[in-house]
């Protein structure tokens, strides 16, 4: 039987597992203390719990626990990763390199720090939305402190190069960040491997809980510092003041141990259904996958239906099918997304796309049920586009004179 | 954000969709909109030669439900009346009927000139001079 409405929006948030909840539960009531309270059982209690939540947030990516710094959020870790990076080595130099496929959480710090008298250079993906590495190299001047690269996209979920972004760094003696809020617990990151520095990432997409976070700082090879962005405390080894966000940490080691040991079957049935959703989605005429194909997130798939609108199309199904779109009526500028046309994406096309975020609960029937709908949807609605009917009738439309407004 | 029951009812039942022979003199047909702006809009007329009536209307919609809905309800409420009474037709009536929000009101405007860029096709094809409108504007 299938329950509606069926979740595919996985990239936006995901729901917490019943397990992290469960975990949780006693943090609220009676383990309820100030991890920061040394005095007391009741302080005791919450510090062991953080730390075992450490150890296993750490164990995920393969870091120390020493190296992760507890936040809100991968927002917030953004912020302290990029800014604190950049007050902390201004006596290194002030630029740094990003793309323009970041989520506005790294673009907008980067704007922050540039009226703050940083340079910025923001390189511009290639068509399959990967960073060209020689492109980054270029890039690299003296003035260079810091990389800042996403590991894997929310919109279409490209996994860029990140170990040999690192090796280009580290050639450079440039530290690296990497927002890998869509990655970490979904695909294996290990921040040694790859080579990372810094890294933000967050609870709520791995089926914990909302409000925490964590930014991944290296202490070794090199040992790396970011200038607090929130005075107070002096929690988090002076790098990020605040009480500490005990079930939401207990919440979010727990969900980071669950990804650890189910990760491999996991990505094994979903990219399955992943793959299926995509394979039959794109047998609809006048239907282009966004992004690479191959270096991409195992839950992930994001499809042009050319001469419909996406939301739209998304209304067709709505009450019964959560997914997202990059068309401009969904987004409160009524700019199309800016992702899509950085891909080199007509407006046209990023009006047409669709989001699917498969996830741990996602079933074979939610997915067939999926593809009937959205491909009668686009059906439906290419009967009442007059784009549709040009485009059959062979007119080419860029001969029209259309009225922009 | 939720969508009205009216729009709604015209996403899901649309009214008049489809194409009249544009190649007739008593057919006016008005497109409006871009595809990079993510709505194009045809709506057609049909007048009765006899009477000036618009008997038929038709339309094609690209874009978001309240794009459709608008076009739905603008040709229903085309049908029946003269083509100069078709011009009165105010986008913010359609906003009423509808129960647009703000951030879709651009979907009625579009409607308007729809009827508009219709009629003055009309006209243009029966040797009337074109009206001229003031800009819309909410773009």
């Amino acid at each position: 039987m299938l329950n509606f409405p069926i979740y595919l929006d996985h990239n936006a948030t995901t729901p917490c597992d019943p397990r992290v909840v469960e975990a949780m539960i006693p943090y609220f009531t009676n383990s309820f203390g100030n991890a920061a309270s040394r005095n007391h059982p009741f302080g005791w209690q919450a510090e062991e719990a953080v730390d075992y939540a450490r150890e296993q947030v750490a164990k995920l990516i393969g870091a120390d626990p020493k190296e992760i710094i507890f936040t809100s959020g991968a927002t917030e870790g953004d912020n302290l990763g990029i800014k604190g990076v950049f007050e902390m080595y201004a006596s290194k130099g002030n630029h740094i390199i990003t793309c323009n496929i970041e989520h506005k959480a790294v673009l907008d710090t980067c704007k922050h720090i540039e009226k703050e008298g940083g340079e910025v250079t923001y390189l511009k993906v290639k068509e399959n939305g990967l960073v060209d590495l020689a492109e980054l190299e270029a890039a690299i001047k003296p003035t260079t402190i810091l990389i800042a690269i996403m590991y894997a996209n929310n919109e279409i979920g490209t996994i860029n190069p990140i170990r040999e972004i690192s090796a280009i760094a580290k050639k450079h003696g440039v530290l690296v960040f990497t927002d890998a809020v869509q990655a970490v617990g979904k695909i294996p990151v290990d921040v040694n491997k790859d080579g990372i520095d810094l890294m933000a990432f967050t609870a709520h997409k791995m089926y914990g809980p909302k409000g925490v976070g964590a930014l991944y700082v290296r202490r070794k090879n090199p040992r790396v510092k970011v200038t607090a962005q929130i005075d107070g405390g002096g929690h988090e080894r002076g790098m990020r003041s605040g009480t500490l966000n005990v079930p939401g940490i207990v919440g979010f080691g727990k969900a980071c141990e669950i990804c650890m040991n189910e990760m491999e079957e996991e990505t094994k049935r979903v990219s399955a259904l992943r793959d299926k959703l995509q394979n039959e989605l794109l047998k609809v005429e006048e239907s282009y996958l966004n992004g690479d194909k191959e270096h991409k997130l195992p839950h992930v798939t994001n499809i042009s239906f050319k001469y419909v609108e996406g939301e739209g199309l998304m209304m067709g199904f709505n009450k019964n099918i959560a997914v997202s779109s990059g068309s401009a009526c969904t987004s409160a500028s009524l700019e199309p997304s800016y992702v899509l046309k950085a891909l080199g994406l007509g407006d046209d096309l990023a009006h047409s796309s669709l989001r699917f975020g498969l996830g741990r609960f996602t079933t074979e029937e939610q997915i067939d049920y999926t593809i009937e709908q959205v491909t009668n949807t686009v059906n439906k609605l290419r009967e009442m586009s007059p784009l549709w009917e040009m485009y059959k009738e062979g007119i080419d439309m860029n001969s029209i004179e259309w009225a922009h407004h | 954000m939720a969508y009205s029951e009216k729009v709604i009812d015209h996403y899901q039942n649309p009214k008049n969709v489809g194409t009249l022979d544009k190649s007739k003199a008593n057919v006016g047909t008005g497109l409006v909109g871009a595809p990079e702006c993510g709505d194009v809009m045809r709506l057609q007329i049909e007048v009765d030669e006899a009477t000036g009536v618009i008997k038929d209307a038709k339309f094609k919609t690209f874009g978001c439900g309240s794009a459709i809905a608008s076009s739905s309800l603008a040709t229903e409420w085309l049908k029946g009346k003269s083509v100069d009474e078709a011009i009165t037709i105010d986008n913010m009536t359609i906003v009423e009927e509808l129960n647009l929000p703000p951030v879709k009101i651009h979907c009625s405007v579009l409607a308007e000139d729809a009827i508009k860029a219709a009629v003055n096709d009309y006209r243009k094809k029966n040797g009337l001079p074109e009206l001229k409108f003031e800009e819309s504007v909410i773009h």
